[in-house]
């Protein structure tokens, strides 16, 4: 060791000593780090072997590509993608823009209790329960819903929204739409208020209506805001909630919200094969890791503006 | 702007498409919400027979108390606030336990043992290796299941570690320090009393995100009616109800526990909701300072 090194170790030392109660404070949240979440990290292996309940993580014996293999070659490979992709891009592109525009009406509007209340109304869905939302969406379009009274009330005759396999996807979307505009809108509000009030005061004397400020002065301040937000959402668009899908699942639309977390789920709870269940598992990840970084480099490119 | 001044028309059509556009996203938002409380409190016939739209027709609190006194359901309850209750508790112990220590810059390893935390924020093990732990572990089908594992949230605890960071000087440690304090001694008598937005916005978030909406946990690890909470309780009934119905072969008793099984479940949607709507228009200004602690790069 070279003495600077040693210097250094020296100190580092010295300061864990001193305050050694740091420490103590970090053993448990430490502890509760390494079980549940380093230890299933680890048991992403069985993703290349075959898992025995006897012989662990470890024990089990390797197999290589076996099960990436066979979950690309199976008949419900081009299906689950497909679900997979169509969602998650559905619900990007139509999930983007509501909440820019909630927040800029929000942002224009001069009535303060008219605006707080709004405020408040538009927010309160994202603190319900993804249970609740599901439920809440199966009774109002259920077949004695409201909406099937109104349908029949005006001489249409009832549709079964929750089977329809061809609705399944805008149920989800517009649904997330309902539940999340309001929270989604409180960055673009937060971006919002921090332009620049001598910019806005400027393009008032030059003569601007409202909507010349609004798209040539708070669109542009909110830009980074939306493009960051986006590749975020990119990031998780492709893990598609397994709860929502999930909850909203039925025998009837299966073809159309068969997806790979809940194929996931399927496969390792239900029939009990945990490699290849975890081999899904892990390919939706890549995917969607590669996924990001694409977004991410295109943004860059375009914009200047990227996550790293 | 100058508040007398006449606003010019395109200004004026401006503020109308304003106010008519906020009107129908508030209206939107709330139609169904007041579809299913006009629902619950409806009388059973009326539900079925599709006649309630936002007020409620033949108004009767009967179904509540028919569902309140469902023993599945008074379970699920207890077992949520017990869940709730003591697991906010760990949360919070927790959370501050791994978030002071790491909001010190003179604490030795404080970026290695942060990135240690975040990265498993981007990288997780997944559903059935986490699953595998937790059998592995004997958790399967105990109360522990919905404490241990949700013990904290990475998320939480870096929003901790960002408001203890900008909110407490530097210098406060090290003149702590010279006066004989310990770094316990200072947590419990200088930092905790000065935290208790952040301690607030904690412990909504636990409360309502981690342990009243909990559903995946519960679904993937109890199995035992007695262990359940309200959202499970909610879930299986929604699917249930329906399949008891086709049993019965009397018609017009199967008409009348039909129209009791549909107004029952828009009650136990309401309950499963109740109290977090009841709290949230008193506590809303700290989800938003709590979304805004978090936006602020730490």
């Amino acid at each position: 060791m070279t003495p600077a090194r040693q210097h250094n170790w020296h100190q580092a030392r010295k300061g864990i000593k001193r305050h050694w109660q740091l420490y103590l404070l970090l053993i448990l949240p430490v502890a509760w780090l390494i079980v549940f979440k380093y230890a299933p990290m680890f048991g992403l292996q069985i993703a290349f072997k075959d898992y025995m309940m006897r012989e662990g993580f470890f024990g089990s014996p390797w197999v290589g590509l076996k099960h990436f293999k066979s979950f690309m070659s199976s008949y419900y490979f081009p299906r689950l993608i497909g679900n997979t992709v169509g969602v998650s891009l559905y619900n990007l592109i139509a999930g983007f823009f509501p909440p820019i525009l909630l927040a800029i009406a929000l942002n224009e509007c001069r009535m303060r209790f008219f605006k707080k209340s709004i405020q408040m109304i538009t927010y309160a869905p994202y603190f319900l329960s993804t249970v609740v939302v599901v439920s809440i969406l199966i009774q109002v379009l259920s077949l004695n819903g409201v909406v099937n009274t109104i349908i029949t009330a005006l001489g249409g005759s009832p549709i079964s929204f929750i089977s329809d396999p061809t609705l399944f996807k805008s149920l989800y979307v517009w649904s997330d739409i309902w539940q999340k505009t309001g929270y989604n809108s409180i960055m673009y509000i937060a971006a919002l208020a921090a332009v620049n009030p001598e910019m806005l005061e400027a393009a008032e004397i030059d003569g601007a209506n409202i909507w010349q400020r609004i798209w040539y002065v708070d669109i542009p301040s909110i830009l980074p805001t939306a493009i960051i937000m986006f590749i975020v959402n990119t990031a998780s668009a492709l893990n598609v909630g397994f709860e929502k899908v999930y909850l909203m699942q039925n025998p009837l639309n299966m073809s159309a919200s068969d997806v790979i977390s809940t194929y996931t789920y399927r496969m390792g709870l239900v029939d009990m094969n945990y490699s290849l269940a975890t081999a899904v598992n892990l390919f939706q990840s890549v995917i969607s890791f590669v996924f990001m970084l694409t977004v991410n480099r295109i943004a860059r490119k375009l914009s200047d503006i990227s996550l790293w | 702007m100058n508040r007398n001044q006449k606003l010019s028309p395109s200004d004026k059509a401006f503020y109308i498409v304003d106010f008519v556009f906020l009107l129908v996203s508030g209206v939107v938002v709330l139609l169904p919400l007041l579809n299913v409380l006009a629902m619950s409190l409806s009388s059973p016939n009326a539900v079925l027979a599709g006649r309630v739209y936002l007020w409620p027709k033949n108004f009767t609190l009967d179904t509540y108390l028919m569902v309140l006194r469902t023993p599945t359901i008074k379970t699920g309850y207890l077992n949520t606030f017990f869940y709730m209750i003591v697991g906010t508790c760990i949360n919070l112990f927790m959370t501050v336990c791994c978030a002071y220590p790491l909001s010190r810059r003179d604490l030795v390893g404080k970026n290695t043992i942060t990135m240690l935390f975040t990265f498993t924020m981007a990288f997780s093990g997944g559903m059935i290796p986490t699953y595998i732990v937790i059998k592995n572990l004997n958790l399967l089908d105990s109360r522990w299941v919905m404490l241990l594992p949700p013990a904290m949230t990475v998320w939480n605890m870096i929003l901790a570690r960002t408001f203890f960071q900008n909110t407490i000087p530097f210098e406060l440690y090290e003149s702590a320090e010279l006066d004989g304090a310990s770094d316990i001694r200072v947590l419990l008598s200088i930092v905790l009393p000065l935290s208790t937005p952040i301690l607030a916005v904690l412990t909504l978030f636990y409360a309502v995100s981690t342990h009243w909406n909990a559903y995946f946990n519960a679904m993937m690890y109890l199995k035992s009616q007695s262990l359940f909470n309200i959202q499970l309780v909610l879930r299986n009934t929604m699917n249930n109800i329906s399949i008891m119905m086709n049993q019965m072969n009397d018609l017009t008793q199967q008409e009348r526990s039909l129209a009791l099984a549909e107004a029952s479940k828009y009650c136990i949607i309401m309950l499963s909701m109740l109290p977090v709507m009841l709290i949230y228009p008193f506590v809303q200004k700290y989800f938003i300072k709590g979304i805004m602690i978090g936006s602020v790069k730490g």
